[in-house]
């Protein structure tokens, strides 16, 4: 049996990542879901929040997904979403400026977005 | 130098400037043509992964949702032109409205009320000038949509189709968008986006009569074909919109260079008219001197005597 999946994170304009992958972690409407090669098939609705990508070299990468789908078949992964932004795209500080300005104009969704991309940043790290 | 010949040299400059022109438009329009096309290949995983997924539940499960549900007896369509801000694209507008008004035509010969939606400035002027009602209307994208463009058109009419046609819904969507077949055939063309025919995403998704696996939907199917279904509209429809681009941008490329074929021709034209009124002038001169010179010879000859 394979010991990796692969892996297509796609945005809805771009593909933002893909590659050989041992788990996948990704956080759906019902939970926390870890995918690892020989899972069943599934299909799951993604909720706003960080996707940890433990590749097969060992490292791993970290996406800011906003909203979407996790589908998996045959040690296939995909992730879809609309707008999904690897950690090291995103620029730390301006989300901080982001997050502090959402908060202060009580946009509930800004304030939720800039909370993602500042989780999936700091998770990197 | 006479009056014919600057009339002519004159044309030949306001012809030439308008030349230089149109070859910046066409080179612009080339490049643009390019740029369409990558964005619309970046966005074809995304598509391709959709649609699987929407096959996946759809044949999976047997799941009911307004989008994919006929009506019995649909009253009220609602159809989408997709046109563009700018024109200077030959006949691309007009092929777009065109097709949009026999489908328009063929909706209401089977008894269904049309609400139209449009995008770009073109097709809003053509049913403004004419007086027709456009239910919603959105400019300003039209070269380079974006994802959010696409959101942006799909929100209102993913809610007009999950309302009963009675309260103002609608239960059909039809899309008229101009295909992007190469950079010298662009059809346009009219599709039923909704409701969905399953049987007909399912042969896009696998043509090989390949087999789908059994998912394991998270948390239910209900709940991920009501997430999917709208991602899946929005997808075709930034499809639909990246295609119109790319099929306005090299409708743009091919006019503005046929214009400046045309310019080159009038311009050797009107050279060799200039050619020959200058000639035409020599002559004259040279006759009008022989003339007065033989005169003047005659002249003299004659006070000799």
């Amino acid at each position: 049996m394979a010991a990796e999946l692969h892996v297509a994170l796609v945005a809805a304009d771009r593909e933002v990542w893909s590659g050989e992958a041992t788990l996948v972690v990704a956080r759906t409407t019902s939970g926390d879901i870890g995918v690892m090669p020989g899972h069943q098939p599934l299909l799951g609705v993604l909720e706003s929040g960080p996707v940890t990508i433990r590749t097969s070299d060992g490292g791993t990468v970290v996406a800011a997904v906003h909203g979407g789908f996790i589908s998996f078949a045959d040690d296939k992964l995909s992730l879809l979403a609309e707008v999904a932004e690897l950690s090291d795209e995103i620029d730390v500080q301006r989300v901080e400026r982001e997050l502090e300005r959402a908060k202060a104009e009580d946009d509930a969704e800004a304030e939720r977005r800039a909370d993602v991309r500042l989780r999936a940043a700091t998770a990197a790290r | 130098m006479g009056a014919q010949l600057r009339v002519y040299k004159r044309r030949i400059r306001s012809v030439s400037a308008t030349k230089k022109i149109t070859k910046a438009m066409e080179m612009i329009a080339a490049s643009r043509v390019v740029k369409a096309q990558r964005k619309v290949a970046a966005s074809t995983p995304y598509a391709q992964e959709l649609t699987r997924a929407v096959t996946a539940v759809g044949t999976g499960s047997n799941t009911k949702h307004p989008l994919t549900t006929e009506a019995e007896n649909p009253a009220r369509a609602a159809v989408l032109l997709l046109s563009s801000d700018r024109g200077l694209a030959g006949a691309f507008n007009s092929n777009a409205i065109k097709a949009a008004e026999q489908l328009t035509e063929r909706l209401e010969r089977e008894g269904k009320q049309v609400d139209t939606y449009i995008v770009g400035r073109r097709g809003v002027a053509h049913y403004n000038f004419r007086e027709r009602k456009v239910t919603e209307s959105w400019t300003g994208f039209t070269d380079e949509p974006s994802y959010a463009d696409a959101k942006k058109v799909a929100a209102p009419l993913i809610e007009a189709i999950e309302k009963d046609s009675a309260d103002g819904g609608v239960d059909e969507l039809h899309i008229v968008y101009t295909e992007f077949v190469s950079m010298m055939t662009q059809t346009a063309l009219d599709a039923r986006l909704l409701p969905l025919r399953l049987e007909e995403v399912a042969e896009e998704a696998k043509p090989k009569g390949e087999l789908l696996p059994l998912y394991d939907f998270e948390p239910s199917a209900e709940d991920v074909l009501d997430a999917l279904l709208p991602r899946y509209v929005e997808s075709r429809i930034y499809n639909a919109l990246l295609q119109s681009a790319a099929s306005k941008h090299a409708a743009t490329r091919r006019a503005m260079k046929s214009a400046t074929d045309n310019a080159g021709e009038l311009i050797e034209s009107l050279t060799r008219l200039a050619n020959q009124a200058r000639q035409a002038e020599i002559t004259q001169e040279i006759s009008e001197i022989v003339g007065g010179a033989s005169a003047l010879a005659d002249a003299t000859a004659g006070s000799d005597k």
